[in-house]
């Protein structure tokens, strides 16, 4: 039949804990996937990869990142710009020092160097907690710009005080440098995000992410039963830096190509990220990609609309954005809290019943 | 020498740091009020400068989406507004846009985890910033309500008679000290001696009990808000009588959350002392240790010293102690 389970027959964790327990939902999924493959990068032109398809698939790893921070983890954490910025900062430094290292593993240890940075500025969450911890997680904001602007060697002493990414190629495709073509920047952040959101759904439905969320709902409880607060906390703090970095070298590397610090990692960014995730959902990897989604076609639709189609002044464009997402950011908060993410489960579930809802 | 550079060093820090709790007392009064950690309190500070200047200079408002919607050129009114009805009707309009505020976002929040009305209050911050700038145009504007400006010549004649170096000091920060300590006198008088302000303080010992005597909660709400909104309205004429109205304003306002986190969330008095620490200790450091390490330490320093701070005392040096249950 069309989207329902003949009965609830599972008889096994493993059963009970599927992602899609629907088999119209699976079949879905790698339709969508197979499309995403084999189909998108014959068809994509280099307008669609740079303005909708390439900072969605990258916003979309930074918001998973910050979702197993704050939707799972409960940390709030408005440095997600600073740690981004020691992603792009760190691959632009392995490119520069080892050309002859496949870009990949680049990209991979910059996530790992991203994470040690996290966990660092994780420390204090052991302490302090709720707002005074997104406070707190403002100093690394502040602080990681100030110091990729500040010290040379992160720049490697560059007159203009930019970063620009050298030419790196996989299997003989550019895919980082100005020759790079559409079609591979979108391959190379759609593998990454492919694989980092498996990997994110996986972690957080395994123990790891059952410990998250016991420090979430109540860190104290969590304590008592068993959790211990020190490794949960770092643990979410690491895995969530270590994606946000990846996003952070994917943004410069394939994305901008050349990035300053201030600029291009400044605190709205942490903000951008944090309204994707709740937008998107708190607690969902579906939402973070929702989320990346509705934010990224939101300006582009506004400018499409506004700039393009009545000839408004981009900077009123601009303002105007600010106010709708800042009024949607209440709005969601009001009336979802779960984002967009409980829409869509709410919509499955009603499905699942239609046409007999009893 | 060095030392008398120092202290002239430190005394403007001081006079930097009253700037600076002239927010963070915003952020204190709502905060204790009503438990929400308003983040918009630097942007509504940015939003009474803008407001003020766009009344005193008679700008049309929405001018900018008027002219690009209805294709007609439509600036300024062509009059000027004195300072003190200027302050008087932006005041105004803070008290609409607390009421505003109170009926559209919080009271449909109640009840909700302080996290998420603290990301509330981010959004709220961002949409209040896009309608300042949509209503009176994203451009650097100054702010002149009167306040005497520059070096003050007397203190620097005097103390050059007497130590042999004259302290450069800005009148405005002289009047900023002066103004900040009537506010908090006004403020503490309000909240001691009055019907409303006892009420006030009811609200921030206990809801419930607050509630069970009598009290209004939400006229009490719109009614710190209000004084919030008054308050940010003086901070940005400080502000942007300083520096311009513009949006670096709203980030020069988020210093004050490292304030508060060092003087403590529910504490006037430690709005005040945070925020002279903070002035303090960054220009300090800025003159001590900026030149080794290649300047504009500004930006993080306070943040990292609040960072710092926390983890050996959370609740801040005057704040309430924070007392887990299960």
């Amino acid at each position: 039949m069309i989207y329902r389970e003949a009965g609830d027959f599972k008889t096994s964790y493993r059963d009970d804990g599927q992602t899609f327990p629907i088999r119209l939902d699976r079949w879905g999924y790698y339709a969508l996937l197979g499309v995403a493959f084999l189909v998108v990068p014959f068809v994509i032109d280099s307008y669609w990869a740079n303005a909708v398809l390439v900072p969605f698939l990258i916003y979309a790893i930074a918001a998973i990142g910050l979702n197993i921070l704050t939707g799972y983890a409960g940390q709030v954490s408005l440095g997600t710009g600073g740690f981004m910025a020691v992603g792009a900062y760190s691959v632009y430094k392995l490119m520069t020092a080892f050309p002859g290292v496949p870009i990949f593993v680049h990209i991979l240890l910059a996530g790992a160097i991203t994470a040690v940075v996290g966990m660092l500025f994780g420390l204090p969450s052991l302490r302090i907690k709720g707002f005074y911890l997104a406070v707190a997680t403002l100093a690394a904001q502040f602080f990681l710009v100030w110091l990729f602007n500040k010290v040379p060697w992160f720049y490697n002493y560059s007159a203009s005080g930019q970063i620009n990414a050298p030419e790196r190629t996989v299997f003989g495709w550019a895919v980082t440098g100005p020759a790079t073509s559409a079609p591979a920047k979108y391959l190379t952040c759609l593998v990454f995000a492919v694989v980092l959101a498996w990997i994110a759904r996986n972690l957080t439905r395994g123990m790891v992410g059952r410990k998250w969320m016991a420090i979430r709902d109540m860190d104290i409880a969590a304590e008592i039963i068993g959790v211990n607060p020190l490794t949960a906390k770092l643990s979410a703090f690491a895995v969530s830096s270590f994606f946000v970095g990846i996003a952070g070298a994917l943004l410069f590397s394939v994305y901008l190509g050349a990035a300053e610090a201030s600029e291009a990692f400044g605190i709205n960014k942490s903000f951008l990220v944090l309204f994707m995730i709740i937008i998107g959902g708190l607690g969902s990897i579906f939402g973070s990609f929702a989320g990346a989604a509705f934010l990224v076609l939101l300006p582009v639709l506004l400018k499409n609309l506004l700039v393009v189609r009545l000839g408004w002044p981009t900077d009123l464009a601009a303002h105007l954005e600010l106010m709708i997402v800042g009024g949607l950011i209440i709005f969601f908060l009001i009336v979802e809290p779960h984002g967009l993410a409980r829409l869509w489960r709410l919509t499955k579930e009603k499905l699942r019943l239609w046409p007999f809802p009893h | 020498m060095e030392f008398l550079y120092a202290s002239e060093v430190l005394v403007n820090g001081l006079m930097a740091g009253v700037m600076y709790s002239l927010v963070a007392l915003g952020f204190v009064l709502i905060y204790k009020a009503s438990g929400v950690f308003n983040y918009a309190q630097g942007v509504m500070a940015l939003f009474a400068a803008m407001t003020l200047v766009g009344i005193m200079e008679g700008r049309v408002p929405f001018a900018h989406l008027i002219n690009a919607a209805f294709g007609v050129h439509v600036d300024r009114f062509g009059w000027t507004v004195p300072a003190i009805f200027g302050i008087a009707l932006t005041a105004l309009i803070m008290v609409g846009l607390a009421i505003a505020v109170e009926k559209l976002v919080l009271k449909h929040l109640v009840g909700q985890e302080p996290i998420i009305l603290f990301m509330a209050t981010i959004g709220l911050a961002w949409f209040l910033e896009g309608l300042g700038d949509v209503m009176w145009g994203a451009d650097v504007k100054v702010l002149d309500v009167g306040l005497p400006q520059g070096i003050s010549d007397s203190i620097e004649t005097a103390t050059n008679n007497w130590l042999g170096y004259g302290f450069f000091i800005d009148r405005l920060d002289i009047w900023a000290t002066v103004i900040a300590a009537a506010l908090v006198a006004a403020l503490v008088g309000f909240s001691q001696y009055t019907k409303q302000g006892r009420a006030m303080r009811a609200v921030a010992d206990d809801h419930q009990a607050a509630l069970s005597v009598g009290i209004s909660l939400r006229f009490i709400w719109i009614m710190v808000w209000s004084i919030a909104g008054f308050v940010a309205l003086v901070a940005g004429i400080m502000w942007g009588t300083k520096s311009g109205v513009q949006f670096s304003l709203s980030l020069i306002a988020l210093k004050a959350l490292p304030v508060l986190m060092l003087g403590g969330f529910t504490s006037i008095p430690g709005a005040i002392v945070g925020g002279l620490i903070i002035g303090m200790g960054e220009k300090l450091f800025e003159y001590f240790i900026g030149p080794m390490v290649g300047g504009a330490t500004e930006n993080w320093f306070a943040y990292v010293l609040a960072l710092l701070f926390l983890v050996f005392r959370p609740q801040g040096l005057f704040g309430e102690r924070i007392i887990e249950r299960v």
